[in-house]
């Protein structure tokens, strides 16, 4: 055999990632399965012969009898019933060997599959601390299977794994007789091989003490959230003040080496300021996901939404949308893809429904823009920064909107069948470097492959709509009033008059469908163009949105990115998850949403200045 | 014909049992035929024998629970955890 496919299957919090990261590195390929939306996640080692092993990295599982999409592909490609997937040569079954009680369970029923199989015995070192101690040989015996210790966070940690898949696959186990009691079993097994001290970790018991605290956990929760914000607001200052000296010096350096024209335009307002215009927001992309990530990794997250279980029950929601709803922050493309992990089709319809409502990072540069245009730097109550409270209130607007939303639907539909929680609360851990910078590395790879593409294309696009035609000789007036982008700008304007917004925005506006970040990069793109300026367009665009715009305005293209859809990618995403039907609800009712916010705030505004 | 056995005299559903009481579990209830409720508790070791307690409660109308479960812990909301009936260990 020239390579050989191994399959990972494990209950969800048994290591499988840090395993898989462990095992193939940096070599992996992530996708999704053919004809669902459920991420598949494949790499690749030689092993000790130079054979080719593949892995593929199935969802975790708590039974073969699948209650959820990724649980049906777990169980899908083990039985070799997936389309497009071979059958697995070999599973190799994790398991966290602090939790052998839940996850062997899951070992005697896929083993019952009558394939080939190795197990993982892993967190081995955090089982030994714990004074749990395991007898290897007795547990092959019992359960027929090879089993190999591991250490997935610990360098060298699975070497020994390694060595036992570079050997002669082990031989099918004989299945247990039809209609065993799978517990009565793990019993036994555990009774024969295994000894234990203590129930759980007394730190576990401590922590959870203090976060699970009704009054302390929820100021602590609050804390946290807060602190992100803060922190994606003023860590990634400097980098993006990098980046933008970067893109400039770029800009400059073409602008000096290109015979002025319409190919130096082109590369120095198009390519050169749009692509800048959209790396620049990457820092705090990062610094968020880099939270996201050691929050997931420390078992912080499901505390999370066991503390907010009620409250989003109470709006149509589950203490399982948080996670979601809170990668919805970074983006709601992988937020909208992260609730499969809902059992529930309503809940994680609704979860679905409301996502796009979480202010997603590329919103920040629009939101950066106007409030560092309209919103004066001051210092309130000592501590907090004026900017940044704007900026936490825009979040909260957004997530009382997503609520009220939530539980509007949750009443229009007067449903009483009842819905599960039923989520594991893993033990702490302190997150893995290793793992948090390949999770990060993954991030920043499809953010930058969704969004490098499309906004490339678009920027060109959008400068090739603002330079032709060219104005005819003898006019007076900014040039682009002649151009196409002009003239879909002065027709769209009369529709959105009524909420404040000017032709340039509304020109904006049509690019910035594509992603929200666009829109500033259009802004900059259709006012550089106009104000004739050949320096970095970036910099300009503050002052000058200040200069011409009202604050009333300002405040109505806020509230407008509150709530609109401006983001094709997250419709096909939930055209992708569901159906048409519910693809048209959400973005009907998005603009909807928007275009009301924008007016009662502009007429309210404009009474009020 | 009542899809359950009757439950013993002196069982309780989780609901009633006072925070970091271990108690042993008698039985999960199906409330309908084929409850996928009650399975999937099975399958994460909600089985007769083991021993439970409540860890801990949600911040609002002590919902939803959180539940040891041999090595394990899982938030489970009243309703579920109704359906768990168990008795009380005896103090030594």
């Amino acid at each position: 055999m020239s390579s050989l496919q191994v399959a990972l299957v494990g209950n969800p919090n048994c290591g499988k990632t840090a395993l898989f990261n462990r095992l193939t590195g940096s070599r992996q390929k992530v996708a999704n399965y053919a004809g669902v939306t459920v991420e598949r996640k494949e790499g690749q080692f030689t092993d000790a012969q130079g054979r080719l092993v593949r892995v593929l990295d199935l969802p975790g599982t708590y039974s073969l009898a699948a209650t959820s999409p990724d649980e049906a592909i777990t169980r899908d490609v083990c039985l070799g019933r997936m389309r497009g997937e071979a059958r697995p040569d070999l599973l190799l079954c994790v398991v966290d060997a602090t939790n052998l009680r839940l996850h062997l369970r899951f070992v005697l029923e896929v083993r019952q599959l009558g394939l080939p199989m190795v197990l993982a015995l892993n967190c081995t070192d955090l089982a030994a601390k714990r004074g749990i101690g395991i007898d290897v040989a007795r547990l092959e015996a019992a359960l027929g299977l090879p089993v190999v210790p591991t250490v997935a966070v610990k360098a060298g940690g699975t070497q020994a794994l390694v060595q036992r898949l570079s050997a002669a696959l082990p031989a099918a186990p004989q299945p247990l007789a039809e209609g065993s009691d799978l517990h009565e079993a793990v019993n036994r097994i555990l009774a024969a091989a295994v000894t234990m001290p203590r129930r759980t970790a007394v730190i576990d018991d401590q922590l959870d003490r203090v976060l699970l605290h009704p009054v302390a956990g929820l100021a602590i929760l609050a804390a946290v959230m807060f602190l992100i914000f803060q922190a994606v607001f003023s860590w990634a200052e400097p980098l993006m003040g990098g980046i933008e000296s970067l893109t400039a010096l770029a800009g400059e350096l073409v602008s000096t080496t290109l015979p002025a024209g319409l190919l130096q335009s082109l590369l120095v307002d198009g390519v050169i300021a749009g692509v800048g215009g959209v790396i620049v927001f990457l820092p705090q992309i990062l610094i968020l996901f880099l939270f996201i990530l050691a929050l997931e990794e420390s078992g912080y997250l499901p505390r999370a939404a066991f503390l907010l279980d009620r409250f989003m029950v109470g709006a149509g929601l589950t203490g399982r949308s948080f996670i979601p709803l809170l990668s919805s922050f970074a983006c709601a493309i992988p937020g909208i893809m992260a609730t499969r992990t809902i059992q529930d089709p309503r809940d994680r319809i609704a979860t679905i429904l409301v996502a796009p409502l979480m202010t997603c990072s590329a919103r920040l540069p629009i939101y950066a823009l106007l409030i560092a245009a309209f919103i004066p730097t001051q210092t309130v109550w000592g501590v907090f920064n004026l900017q940044g409270l704007v900026l936490f209130s825009l979040y909260v607007f957004g997530i009382v909107s997503a609520l009220a939303v939530a539980y509007a639907m949750k009443w229009w539909r007067r449903d009483k069948t009842e819905h599960t929680l039923l989520l594991e609360l893993p033990s702490y851990r302190l997150p893995n470097p290793r793992d948090l910078l390949l999770g990060l590395w993954e991030r920043a790879a499809i953010f930058i492959k969704r969004v490098g593409g499309i906004i490339l294309a678009l920027t060109v696009i959008l400068w090739v709509l603002a330079t032709f035609p060219a104005p005819p000789a003898g006019a007076i007036g900014p040039a682009i009033d002649y151009s196409f982008a002009g003239r879909i700008g002065h027709f769209m304007q009369p529709l959105f008059d009524p909420i404040g917004f000017n032709w340039q925005i509304c020109i904006a506006l049509i690019p910035g469908l594509a992603a929200r970040e666009v829109a500033v990069s259009a802004l900059a793109t259709v006012y550089a163009i106009a104000a004739a300026s050949d320096e970095a367009a970036s910099e300009l665009l503050s002052p000058l949105i200040a200069a011409q715009w009202g604050l009333p305005t300002a405040l109505s293209l806020l509230a407008w990115y509150v709530f609109a859809p401006q983001c094709l990618s997250t419709l096909a995403t939930i055209r992708r998850e569901t159906d048409w039907r519910i693809t048209a609800i959400a973005t009907g009712y998005l603009f909807g949403l928007a275009y009301a916010a924008s007016f009662v705030i502009y007429r309210i505004a404009l009474a009020l200045t | 014909m009542s899809i359950n056995p009757p439950p013993a005299a002196a069982t309780v559903s989780l609901l009633a049992l006072p925070r970091h009481q271990a108690a042993r579990i008698e039985q999960v209830q199906d409330r309908t035929p084929e409850d996928r409720v009650s399975r999937r508790l099975r399958e994460l070791g909600f089985v007769p024998g083991e021993t439970v307690s409540v860890v801990a409660t949600g911040p609002v109308g002590a919902d939803p629970l959180l539940i040891q479960v041999g090595f394990t812990r899982f938030a489970l909301r009243r309703q579920e955890a109704e359906r768990v009936l168990v008795r009380l260990e005896q103090c030594p």
